[in-house]
């Protein structure tokens, strides 16, 4: 298998356990089920965060979905999530 | 093309879509195009509160590019044959 383009990397992530980060201060992890080359993924079991500033200081909430789809144009960055995530 | 045959296979189910302003849509998927346009039946809004300009509305057309999410079920998709058609496409992008 070549991995000579950065999209090559994420196939070797597929069924593994991804972290995404997205514009408007949301991130992701879950298991990736399936990319394109608009970076759209599928993600199982994930679970989103998104931090907001409420009068100066910081909050997030974390969203639950057994499966969902994320639309590529709101993607940042993929990587491994930390070991505690 | 991978997402377009993936929706394709959801026709006809009932999914939760999040745009990009925040509005969640549930309604049951009737068609979709190349764009990842959708077209929702039946919708109903989860914040009517929030929204109350769609509560009279029942079908729907969303231009792909407003979506954030669209939240699935887990039983609505063969994970195994997605990886599977993922990794195809991603070998026949090369090319």
């Amino acid at each position: 298998m070549s991995l000579a383009t950065p999209l090559d990397l994420l196939k070797l992530n597929l069924d593994e356990r991804v972290y995404v980060k997205l514009r408007g201060a949301r991130e992701l992890v879950g298991t990736l089920q399936a990319f394109d080359s608009h970076c759209n993924f599928v993600l199982s079991d994930a679970v989103e965060t998104i931090y907001q500033l409420i009068d100066g200081e910081l909050k997030s909430r974390e969203k639950s979905s057994e499966m969902i789809f994320v639309r590529g144009d709101t993607v940042a960055l993929i990587t491994t999530p930390l070991p505690d995530e | 093309m991978l997402f377009f045959s993936f929706f394709k296979t959801l026709v006809d189910q009932e999914v939760t879509v999040e745009l990009k302003n925040d509005i969640e849509l549930k309604g049951t998927l009737k068609s979709v195009d190349q764009f990842l346009n959708l077209k929702l039946d039946n919708i109903s809004c989860n914040d009517k509160t929030k929204y109350p300009h769609l509560t009279s509305v029942r079908n729907i057309f969303i231009r792909g590019s407003n979506v954030r999410y669209v939240y699935l079920q887990k039983n609505m998709v063969d994970t195994n044959l997605l990886q599977d058609a993922a990794r195809r496409e991603a070998m026949s992008d090369k090319r």
